[in-house]
């Protein structure tokens, strides 16, 4: 009886498997379904858009995109100051709220802009300083609430969480068209809905940064200081180097398109693709990094966008090559968009966790602004074969360096 | 689990509101009229009768009559000879897909074609045995604002498709222009079915393109010029004209002297033109049909309200 127990309770420590979701902190599982619930809201909205635009207001769809970059451009200096104003006033789940509630409020924004273009020009971009507001200190959170050997597995953990959401939205979305016999208004309003829930679960079951922290480190000083610390500045500065020669995701699927042909009507179907790839792998991924290291795993996935690029343009055109090459696109997003937050996150002091990952996200970001430009021109001035292989090449030489440099120990 | 409680209660209140404001606003069918049958017989102004979405029709000499309302939905309608062409969005689709239907002069489907893309512009060529068209289309879902269109034509008598005219050969100052990011929007035929025009977009910048459908090959013949419209006799394109970012002032450019007329309307139109006649144009704005002289005199005068997509039969 007695041997019997203890070898029962041995077989449990030791064989039992658990799923990776009870592996990591609750808080971490928190913030993950919190965004999750978020992406539904979100993703519903992107989703209608489009039509709300051209049809619901007979607005054109063309005079928006002008906009864009300069919304890209603020999201940015807002991120950079959420982090710090996070860290400062030692309030992540208050910051990040903050961010959440902005989105969730933008919602019913939408529908009182009406067909203002100004209107739904300022709703859009307090959206996104939302989006902007949240994101370094709901990763700090992420960071915090982990032991620093798993960081990988919890930010895969919460990317997949956050994924499933950005799968759910578009249904939810064409639910509501079906059941409202095409009421946009409904959309937005359940889109509201939907948002305070996440509002509401964060403000429920997400923790705030757990343990006390040195009271005198968060200045502004303390936070140009991180800049000083090598380590940090180095992969601050490679993941900007990297986002520099990184291809944007929609010239990806231009590019898919042209090579073969796809339908208008599946075109918006690719990047399903992708996110379903980085679902599945999200987690996988992030555990190999915490084993292997971080930034091995990073690069990796760099190599995988290189050689979906090579694919893209190489001699041989099947429908397989296609769908592996999409399937990289995806090995790319689940190696380096969490996996980068979690080697970033040690180097930084926990007093200062999100106005650090605020500025390697927005380093990253940045550079992969100006590499949409970049790319565009050479696709304009040299067409597309010779734009994406230069463009390939490129990516291959300054991972390597990376690799060479090696800016972080694994 | 006190939070646990206060997390379910929260979520059912706000889906319960969700729900309600959702049933709420459904329209309310029930007080909708038996549609009326349509024909393309001269002297209507047909539109879409914005609150319904469906295809209306009034006198074009007294607008203001009692509107019959067919059964035919629509986001865009444009008509000409015995043909009609209804854009539709299919219901349920996201990103969304629309039919191109093709239509007979009572109305009845001729043929569709289901696209990617949401519902721009509807036009049908003077002869009839072109219809063609504008589309919006979107990249992917990450970047939500990353627009492009896609105009194409459907020949009704062959049943030939051109999906997107991207391919037509451009010539700008004599030399191929070739460009990754062209767009092109709102085409218009001339008469004899081959002549044509249409918008071409490519690094910020709009072109008037002149085209020839037989040898599909076209010229550019002047900048700024949006979703031209040409008269019925083949001499001016009614177009809107950029005058600042998202305001389009309603202009007549004169192709054999290519001096532009500014129309008496000074609001920013959207739209593309419709001749009634060599002398009106007419538009959709505000959800309402408005006609102004194409010389630039006169005053704008609403024809219907709550319309949009005029077309007119002659």
């Amino acid at each position: 009886m007695y041997i019997a127990a203890s070898r029962t309770s041995d077989l449990a420590a030791g064989t039992e498997r658990k799923p990776a979701l009870r592996r990591v902190a609750a808080n971490v599982v928190a913030l993950g379904v919190v965004s999750l619930v978020t992406d539904v809201s979100s993703e519903m909205v992107t989703a209608v858009l489009p039509l709300y635009l051209v049809l619901g207001l007979g607005l054109n769809p063309l005079q928006f995109g002008l906009l864009d970059g300069l919304y890209a451009g603020a999201t940015a200096v807002v991120r950079v100051l959420g982090g710090h104003l996070a860290d400062r006033w030692r309030r992540l789940k208050a910051v990040a709220g903050l961010g959440y509630g902005l989105s969730a409020v933008c919602k019913l924004g939408l529908i009182a802009a009406g067909s203002s273009v100004a209107a739904i020009g300022v709703v859009l971009a307090a959206d996104r300083t939302g989006k902007g507001i949240r994101t370094a200190p709901r990763d700090a959170l992420i960071s915090l609430s982990s032991e620093p050997g798993t960081l990988g597995r919890s930010f895969g953990v919460h990317r997949a969480l956050d994924t499933v959401g950005a799968f759910l939205g578009p249904l939810v979305a064409m639910a509501v068209l079906a059941l409202s016999l095409g009421s946009y208004t409904s959309v937005f309003f359940t889109s509201f809905c939907v948002a305070a829930i996440a509002v509401l679960l964060l403000a429920l079951f997400v923790r705030d940064r757990p343990g006390s922290v040195d009271r005198a480190a968060v200045s502004l000083r303390a936070a140009l200081g991180l800049l000083r610390s090598k380590d940090f500045r180095r992969v601050t500065v490679w993941a900007a180097l990297l986002g520099l020669v990184t291809v944007g995701d929609s010239f990806i699927y231009l590019l898919l398109q042209r090579r073969w042909d796809v339908a208008a009507t599946y075109f918006p179907l690719l990047p399903l693709g992708t996110a379903g790839v980085y679902l599945l792998l999200a987690v996988p991924l992030g555990k190999v990094a915490d084993r292997v290291g971080r930034w091995p795993v990073f690069l990796g996935g760099h190599a995988a966008l290189c050689l979906a690029l090579v694919l893209i343009c190489g001699p041989q055109a099947g429908f397989w090559l296609g769908v592996v090459a999409l399937g990289l696109h995806g090995v790319f997003y689940a190696a380096t968009d969490g996996v980068l937050m979690a080697a970033a996150g040690p180097l930084v002091p926990k007093a200062l966790r999100a106005t650090g990952l605020a500025v390697v996200q927005t380093g990253q970001a940045g550079a992969r602004m100006f590499s949409s430009v970049l790319f565009g021109l050479a696709w304009t001035l040299w067409d597309l074969r010779p734009a994406v292989l230069v463009a390939a090449g490129c990516l291959a030489a300054v991972a390597l360096a990376a690799a060479l440099v090696r800016p972080v120990r694994p | 689990m006190k939070k646990i409680i206060l997390a379910f209660a929260g979520t059912l209140v706000l889906i319960a509101a969700a729900v309600i404001y959702v049933v709420s606003s459904r329209p309310d069918t029930a007080a909708a009229l038996p549609p009326a049958q349509l024909t393309l017989a001269p002297g209507q102004l047909l539109y879409r009768d914005v609150s319904t979405g469906r295809i209306a029709s009034v006198p074009l000499d007294n607008p203001g009559a009692k509107p019959k309302v067919s059964g035919l939905r629509c986001d865009r309608f444009a008509v000409a000879k015995q043909t009609a062409v209804c854009l539709a969005v299919e219901p349920g689709t996201l990103p969304a897909v629309t039919d191109v239907i093709v239509l007979d002069d009572h109305l009845n489907v001729r043929h569709t074609e289901s696209l990617g893309g949401t519902p721009s512009r509807a036009r049908v060529s003077p002869d009839g045995k072109l219809v063609h068209w504008t589309l919006f289309v979107t990249g992917d879902s990450y970047a939500a604002t990353g627009f492009s269109t896609r105009a194409g034509i459907y020949e009704v008598e062959t049943g030939t498709l051109v999906k997107t005219i991207e391919e037509l050969a451009v010539y700008k100052d004599g030399s191929r222009y070739t460009a990754a990011d062209v767009n092109f929007w709102g085409i218009t035929f001339a008469a004899d079915g081959n002549r044509f025009y249409t918008t071409l977009g490519t690094g910020g910048k709009t072109y008037l393109v002149e085209g020839d459908y037989s040898h599909y090959r076209g010229k550019v013949v002047r900048e700024n010029v949006e979703c031209p419209s040409l008269s019925p006799d083949g001499t001016r394109v009614a177009f809107k004209k950029k005058v600042g970012d998202g305001v389009w002032r309603l202009s007549v450019l004169d192709l054999a002297t290519m001096k532009e007329t500014a129309l008496a309307e000074t609001r920013s139109v959207d739209d593309q033109a419709l001749w009634q006649d060599d002398h009106t144009v007419l538009y959709g704005l505000d959800n309402a049909v408005w006609s102004v002289p194409a010389d630039g005199s006169g005053t704008p005068r609403r024809l219907a309200a709550d319309a949009a997509s005029p077309a007119v039969t002659g």
